[in-house]
């Protein structure tokens, strides 16, 4: 019987589907099940309440939280406007002929990605120190500035992130981006070169548009990730409690509901916004970009 | 086939960079463009230099004036790398966590996701294009939506501070498996009939034939998940409760807490802990890219 299992075509398929099923539904439908029951409840150890639509309707009156969401979503929208220009404009300079070194620029952009957030954090954390003798305050003396409390204020805390997100992200969409020009054929420029055109036209007309699938993709992928930033303020501020909350994120705010506080029910409806906001703006997006016309 | 083809596009990128470029040699350009390129590069290796100069300054130092670059010979020391190597410490304990979670959960991965992979690429089955679609959810919606309730069903069922907790819910690796099916599309399944006429099971077809040849492709991604895995601090925090299970990332950050009693471990450990990584990357650094990129190109 053994024998004619293995050798039987039908069974194989699903046999070896099997570990993906079911891992998908104990460590990803039943969580999921799990906590859209819990964001309509109130969850205290060994007692659940259906409250409705209550840790919902919190939500939208939660000052902490509307802070959390709008920390998330400029960090989103920032990290988009960063890295995705200013990477592939490099990636096609990288690519051109005109480029010396091009391996060991690519490797040396490359390397801040191998670092874990936990060296990286306290690497920033450091470096962006309130004292006068730490590297930014050294730097900004340079120009005549005095000190300034880096990770105090809301603005330059901000900003703390964002360089760090740069430092780790720049390199990797690179990349991304020089495997999408890889895939562009030779005679799009030829016939470009033919009509004349410039440099810039090249880029604008027969570059971008070919571009594209890789650029909705690292858009559709950086979307989530920076919504979904946490651990980089986590090490940052040291902590999930930053001055004032201003590196206080929706995931930073679900894990101090969940973790720190304890109330699962009211972390389950922070998570699950979060989810449909990312979901929201990925499939307006992926509409805009025509994305669901081409698979029909 | 597919080096071929693979060939064939690098033959025209490189046609297409002569065409950027343009015909003349444009040598001001050149040099401009390389000013740009180092000072990028110098801009963004400061932070490694920076760790590196810390490890050789007092920890508590550091941590009341913060990093620099500074060079000051007369207070610099190998105290630290002393301290690490001989004094009794948790940093190897964190190091040989981190090694034996990685090391276990990347073979885990690889193996269980080429096995579902090979099903979803060699089969056609009833269900399949749904269960493929399940495949792509799980690779967008980010871990940490989930992280709350995938605590709790761990909880459940008793793998908190555990390493089967860290391991089980990424065993079967959504985004591994897509990249190993876009890998196996590209092998003829001619081959896996062949198998079957030489008289080999299902799973001898995948154990002899198949694995053998997927070689290139479990390179590229057990260093990314190597990479991901040495690295990942959120997940194993939240499992692991004792520190002598600890993984190197959330030892180095229980350093920083105020409790953490030995600054002296943390830049040089710090610093440290990439060596591995950055090792990996100089040795395999075409198949860091092939890794990366994957879902880029075909995705």
């Amino acid at each position: 019987m053994f024998k004619g299992f293995i050798y039987n075509k039908k069974a194989a398929p699903y046999v070896f589907i099997l570990p993906f099923i079911l891992v998908f539904l104990i460590f990803f439908v039943s969580p999921m099940i799990n906590t859209i029951i819990m964001s309509f409840q109130t969850v205290l150890p060994g007692s659940r309440k259906f409250v409705g639509l209550d840790n919902y309707t919190k939500l939208l009156g939660d000052k902490v939280f509307l802070l959390a969401l709008w920390n998330s979503f400029k960090y989103m929208v920032w990290t988009l406007i960063l890295l995705i220009p200013i990477p592939m404009v490099l990636a096609c300079i990288i690519n051109s002929k005109l480029m010396v070194g091009r391996e060991f620029f690519k490797a040396s952009l490359y390397l801040p990605a191998l670092t874990s957030v936990a060296v990286a954090g306290i690497v920033f954390r450091f470096s962006f120190g309130e004292q006068a003798t730490s590297l930014m305050n050294q730097l900004v003396a340079l120009f005549g500035m005095d000190p300034y409390k880096w990770l105090k204020n809301g603005t330059t805390g901000f900003i703390v992130l964002l360089i760090l997100a740069c430092w780790r992200w720049t390199g990797v969409n690179m990349l991304y981006f020089l495997s999408g020009l890889k895939n562009i054929p030779a005679e799009l420029y030829e016939s470009a070169d033919i009509d004349g055109a410039s440099i810039w036209q090249k880029f604008r007309y027969v570059t971008i548009p070919q571009l594209k699938p890789t650029t909705i993709y690292v858009l559709t992928i950086s979307i989530y990730a920076g919504l979904a930033m946490f651990i980089e303020s986590y090490m940052v501020f040291n902590g999930n409690n930053s001055p004032n909350n201003i590196g206080l994120t929706i995931v930073g705010y679900l894990y101090r509901q969940g973790i720190e506080k304890n109330s699962m029910g009211y972390a389950s409806a922070v998570g699950l916004v979060l989810f449909l906001i990312g979901m929201a703006i990925n499939l307006i997006q992926l509409k805009l970009n025509g994305t669901f016309k081409k698979e029909d | 086939m597919q080096s071929n083809l693979s060939l064939n596009s690098r033959k025209s990128s490189e046609k297409s960079i002569r065409n950027i470029a343009g015909k003349e040699k444009n040598i001001p350009t050149k040099v401009l463009i390389f000013i740009l390129f180092a000072l990028i590069a110098i801009v963004l290796l400061i932070p490694f230099y920076t760790l590196f100069i810390s490890t050789f300054k007092d920890g508590a130092v550091v941590i009341a004036n913060g990093m620099d670059v500074s060079i000051d010979t007369a207070k610099m020391s190998l105290k630290n790398y002393i301290i690490l190597f001989t004094e009794k410490n948790s940093f190897f304990t964190w190091f040989f966590n981190s090694l034996f979670l990685t090391i276990g959960q990347v073979a885990l991965q690889l193996f269980i996701s080429a096995f579902v992979a090979y099903g979803f690429a060699m089969y056609d089955f009833k269900g399949k294009n749904f269960l493929f679609v399940c495949v792509l959810f799980v690779m967008m919606v980010p871990f940490e939506i989930l992280m709350l309730p995938l605590y709790s069903q761990i909880s459940n069922m008793h793998l908190t501070n555990s390493y089967a907790g860290i391991i089980l819910p990424d065993i079967a690796k959504a985004g591994t498996i897509f990249f190993f099916r876009q890998y196996l599309a590209g092998i003829p399944k001619d081959l896996v009939e062949a198998g079957r006429i030489d008289g080999s099971s299902e799973y001898g077809i995948f154990f002899r034939l198949i694995l053998p040849i997927m070689k290139p492709s479990f390179a590229a991604m057990a260093i990314l998940n190597a990479m991901g895995s040495w690295n990942n601090l959120l997940w194993p925090m939240l499992v692991l409760k004792s520190p002598a299970k600890f993984t190197l990332p959330i030892g180095l950050n229980t350093l920083m807490t105020p409790y953490g009693n030995n600054y002296n471990l943390l830049f040089v450990g710090s610093f440290l802990s990439i060596i591995p990584i950055f090792i990996l990357f100089m040795c395999f650094q075409k198949y860091f890219v092939d890794g990366m990129t994957a879902g880029a190109v075909k995705g």
